[in-house]
């Protein structure tokens, strides 16, 4: 415990660095502050890819350290994009309602502009008052407050029943699945109170900033976002640079002999499960507001294949790797399914990438999988003159730890 | 001799038509012929009127002259006609230049132009009138087709007057189907329109037990109750059902709406009402003396409200305390609409009873369900169990196997245009392109992970969005047919209630077939045998001289091939597009882990469970089938939390970790 804790993760200063270094980049090329060479859309890609870098953050911290895989940690992103998006969306339509009530004889009653809100929010799915869940949408801190909670305690709740039952593994990972799915398809219904397949909408237009330009907003929520992921990456690398970190790498590697150990994994699983959960929630409450709208299918299953996918590509078990996995692949996928990827014209057919980045994506996931499970993070590796030693050949034994062929050799 | 003889021609001449003797003869005064019917209700039919037709046409239909028939079909079908020449009624029929007229008593009158003839046009009241005439007539005809049709009348559009030629003609029905139907017409006719109680009460025991429609449709009106409302203290006339208690029975609006409807009680002032007559009466900013600017709470509004009452510029409204009196002061009950309190408690009691059996049947038919269901579960999920199985392997391209399957289904019946040789064509063609893809997948891919199954689930990803992309690619996004014979449409019926379509049978059939193939191919050869020892021990398996990696692959091509299968059945029923898997994927990954791993009787007890509890939880909430689905994820969730393991799960050393 002599050295802090930056001078033992140097990588921690480094990116913290670069992000910095982008965030001002990003400023000082943005319309609002500096030269406007990049378009306000833009901008909100990368806010957006900022935010899903947060998420990919907790995924690694899930899957790369403690071994986890799970598929349900976009229904959590997306939970905390509801919980502010049930906010904006009130207090936007009660700013609305009132002026529209001032004209009338008589001064509103309270009762009168809650009618006029659920009316507007809800005429869409056929009902007209609020539903219990958005007794506290009229309060910023509160419903802050539920951004973390709602989520937390989902995963707290699940995690719990989950863990105590030592479901491990790829069941696991199918349960995960089934979370996000059950929740998808309930969010789906109308009577669900959150407005159903319609989703919230109108997300992009904050209350209380109506004179301030999209291009402005946009920018304030780039540094947010930045600084959440900033946060976020501090906060998980402490998380596994302790004693802690080497727990749940332990429970990762072989869980029943931390468990002999007298070590309790699903009290450590839990935490880890629980937490990454908090913060998907917090990168989705930043995520939706630059999207705009939120509905049910972004808590589709895929949604949180996609984020395993971005942490596998870019690397997993270092944190950096997650983020420069999850800023490659969407930043990529936006570039190729928007239509500004050219198209390759082989003489007898056309690629047109639109229709073709998912199976290049797909193909390309395989072969990382197979050719470099280390991800795009494996190129420092290989800058820094690490090399893992090479496992191939036969077994020599049964056992999953016996030396290989090559490995005998030596 | 003579005498018998005598005796016969006056039968056959009696037998001979009145209308034809009209031709020949003069007009018998007495005998009320239906063209002198016509003639002598000229006015009548000109300008006809539901109210008033009606004698003239049951004298027509008792006239027992045969064209009476002829010239009531004619009027309701717009055949009968003035001539304007003479002002004489014709039969008209479209014809070359105008009409072909017959005189009413059926004589051929020649072609006349259309501007000729005046056509009469009776409205929809009057048709009706007269159908029912006619219906009595077509209960006796000949025509077995038309008798038919009579009763498929009476049954749609039941009546009271129809009752007695109903009757009247069943002695004379020959044909059994008929003379059961008719039978059976008349005792739902009896029940709700004889006179006599006693009747109706036989006619509705008669039928305890019966699950017909039309018996229930017959019920149902005499069941049929209202509300009502009185002052405590006073009688309420009528065939009562029961008391309804203000609180439990009804809410108290609903009963003070009630007596409002009743005109018992003032009609209760709405906010909106209130909030208006309050910005009627603003004097100089303010409303009785309370200033606009605190009228912002409902409590202030009725202040002012109250206010205003007492200086009289507002009509007094109840308030909430007064309209719980006025409720209390009432009672209130619902009443039948049938006066005759032993017909309703004799009417109740068969629908009880019907009810009843009802529900079985339902349940029954539930059961049918929830079985075709799971066999189609059980079918998408057993290439998925086996290779779970056996090699820990989740196949996420499971679902797009299943796809495979279906457009090879459909490719095939491009080719193909028999619909049943091209199913028999593509089940195998189905089973060995997946099986192929299956085969490369494994030796490709998964070999080089077995060692990491949590990667072999994302590389299996990567592969299923590619698969689906490509697909999309070559087929479209649009949804493509894959037409099943004509021998499978339509549906196995034991009765109204139960049924089950000839496809869902076949899924069945295919499902129990493929799991005595697999309990045979398991259990009883070599292959199975090895497949076994694999899954149990790898390690020891290559010790005793079996090859794993074979057996892997040649596992991972039955169960990709079965998907090829379950695609085929899946794209009968459903629409083949690129999402087709993914639509079973996670229900077939349900039904593995409840079932429990490396087990036939596993997956198929899953599948069961799943297919059961999402039919049933539909049944309990059939509006939404989207938190059907959502009910059963949660409750296999806590389900896991009793059997981690599944429901059959393997022990001692076989289960592995």
């Amino acid at each position: 415990m002599t050295r802090t804790f930056l001078a033992r993760n140097p990588s921690v200063l480094i990116f913290l660095l670069i992000l910095s270094l982008f965030t001002l980049g990003v400023t000082v090329l943005s319309e609002a502050y500096g030269v406007a060479f990049l378009s306000t859309s833009f901008i909100k890609t990368l806010g957006k890819t900022l935010c899903l870098c947060l998420a990919a953050l907790a995924m690694d911290l899930i899957w790369g350290y403690a071994g986890i895989l799970s598929l349900g940690h976009m229904a959590f992103f997306a939970l905390g994009g509801y919980m502010i998006g049930m906010w904006l969306m009130y207090a936007r339509t009660e700013g609305i309602v009132i002026t529209a009530l001032s004209n009338e004889a008589l001064p509103a009653t309270a009762q009168e502009i809650q009618n006029g809100i659920a009316a507007q929010i809800f005429g869409v799915v056929g009902a007209s008052e609020l539903p219990p869940v958005w007794l506290f949408a009229h309060s910023l801190p509160l419903q802050l407050m539920l951004v973390v909670l709602v989520p937390g305690l989902l995963a707290l709740i699940f995690g719990w029943l989950a863990f105590r039952s030592r479901v491990t593994g790829v069941y696991l990972s199918i349960l995960t699945q089934a979370m996000t799915l059950a929740l998808a398809l309930y969010l789906f219904q109308n009577d669900s109170g959150l407005r159903g397949n319609n989703g919230l909408s109108g997300l992009q237009n904050i209350p209380g900033l109506d004179g301030v330009s999209q291009d402005r907003v946009s920018v304030w929520f780039l540094w947010a976002s930045a600084a959440a992921l900033g946060l976020g990456y501090l906060l998980v690398a402490w998380v596994v640079s302790g004693k802690f970190g080497s727990v749940i790498r332990a429970i990762r590697d072989d869980e029943a002999r931390v468990r002999f150990l007298g070590y309790s994994v699903e009290g450590y699983k839990l935490f880890v499960f629980t937490l990454t959960a908090i913060i998907a929630a917090i990168a989705g409450a930043l995520y939706y507001p630059q999207a705009g709208i939120i509905n049910p299918a972004e808590l589709a299953p895929i949604a949180s294949i996609y984020l395993a996918v971005w942490v596998a590509i870019g690397g997993r078990g270092r944190l950096y790797g997650a983020v420069i996995g999850a800023a490659f692949v969407s930043l990529l996928s936006s570039w190729f399914t928007g239509g500004r990827a050219p198209s390759i014209n082989l003489g007898f057919y056309t690629i047109n990438w639109v229709d073709w980045w998912l199976i290049l994506l797909g193909l390309s996931f395989v072969g990382v999988t197979l050719f470099a499970p280390k991800g795009i993070g494996g190129l420092v590796d290989l800058w820094q003159g690490l090399r893992s030693p090479d496992r191939k050949g036969a077994d020599l034994g049964p056992g999953d730890g016996a030396l290989l062929e090559k490995e005998a050799k030596k | 001799m003579r005498a018998a003889f005598a005796a016969v021609l006056f039968a056959l001449l009696s037998l001979i038509p009145f209308g034809s003797l009209a031709q020949t003869g003069p007009v018998v005064a007495d005998v009320p012929f239906a063209a002198a019917i016509v003639e002598e209700n000229r006015a009548q039919i000109e300008k006809p009127s539901r109210q008033t037709i009606g004698p003239v046409i049951a004298a027509l239909a008792a006239s027992g002259d045969p064209q009476a028939l002829v010239i009531l079909s004619a009027w309701a079908n717009r055949g009968l006609g003035i001539r304007k020449s003479d002002g004489a009624f014709v039969l008209i029929a479209e014809a070359e230049g105008g009409y072909a007229l017959r005189t009413l008593d059926g004589t051929d009158a020649g072609i006349a132009p259309r501007a000729d003839i005046t056509e009469l046009r009776p409205n929809a009241g009057v048709r009706g009138v007269i159908a029912t005439a006619l219906v009595q007539f077509q209960l006796n005809d000949p025509d077995r087709a038309r008798r038919a049709d009579a009763l498929t009348t009476i049954a749609r559009d039941p009546a009271p007057e129809l009752l007695a030629p109903l009757r009247a003609s069943i002695e004379a029905e020959t044909d059994p189907a008929l003379r059961a139907q008719k039978d059976r017409l008349n005792r739902l006719l009896t029940l709700r329109f004889d006179p006599d109680s006693a009747t109706r009460i036989a006619a509705i025991e008669s039928f305890a037990g019966d699950l017909g429609l039309d018996l229930r449709g017959a019920l149902n009106p005499l069941l049929a109750v209202t509300r009502r409302a009185a002052p405590l203290g006073t009688e309420i006339e009528g065939n009562i059902a029961r008391d309804l208690q203000p609180g439990s029975d009804l809410t108290e609006t609903e009963a003070y709406d009630l007596l409002v409807a009743a005109n018992l009680a003032p009609a209760r002032l709405t906010t909106a009402e209130l909030k208006a007559s309050l910005a009627a009466n603003i004097v100089d900013g303010a409303v009785a003396g309370i200033p606009l600017a605190d009228l912002n709470t409902q409590s202030a509004r009725n202040r002012a409200y109250t206010a205003l009452e007492v200086v009289g510029s507002v009509p007094v409204a109840a308030t909430d305390e007064e309209v719980t009196q006025i409720v209390a002061d009432h009672h209130f009950v619902e009443t039948y609409s049938e006066p005759d309190t032993a017909v309703t408690s004799a009417a109740q009691d068969v629908l009880t009873g019907i009810e009843v059996k009802l529900a079985a049947m339902q349940m029954a038919d539930l059961a049918l369900d929830a079985l075709s269901l799971a066999s189609i579960y059980f079918l998408a999920a057993i290439g998925l169990a086996i290779t779970f199985g056996v090699m820990r392997v989740i196949n996420m391209a499971h679902g797009e196997f299943i796809m495979m399957g279906a457009y090879t289904g459909y490719v095939v019946q491009l080719f193909i245009p028999n619909y049943t040789l091209s199913l028999i064509v593509a089940l195998p063609l189905a089973f060995l392109v997946t099986f192929l893809a299956g085969v490369a997948m494994e030796r490709l891919v998964i070999r080089h992970l077995y060692k990491r199954p949590l990667e072999t689930l994302l590389a299996t990803f990567g592969i299923s969005i590619a698969l689906q992309q490509l697909a999309k690619n070559i087929f479209g996004t649009q949804a493509r047919p894959l037409t099943s014979p004509a021998w499978l449409d339509g549906a196995l019926s034991f009765n109204d209630i139960v049924s089950i379509s000839y496809i869902r049978v076949a899924i069945f059939v295919l499902a129990i077939l493929f799991l005595l193939f697999f309990l045979w191919l398991m259990n009883r050869t070599r292959l199975g045998l090895e497949v076994r020892a694999v899954t149990q021990n790898p390690s020891m398996a290559a010790s005793m001289g079996i090859n794993p990696d074979r057996i892997n692959m040649l596992t991972f091509g039955l169960g990709s091939g079965i998907a090829g299968i379950a695609g085929i059945a899946i794209g009968l029923f459903a629409q083949v597009t690129s999402e087709i898997g993914q639509a079973y994927i996670v229900q077939s990954f349900m039904t593995v882990v409840v079932g429990g791993v490396g087990n036939i009787w596993g997956t198929l007890a899953g599948a069961l469970m799943i297919g059961t509890l999402q039919k049933g939880i539909e049944f309990l909430n059939p509006s939404n089938t989207l938190a059907a689905q959502t009910y059963m994820i949660l409750f296999i969730i806590l389900f896991i939390q009793f059997r981690p393991r599944g429901i059959i799960a393997l022990k001692g050393r076989a289960a592995g970790d």
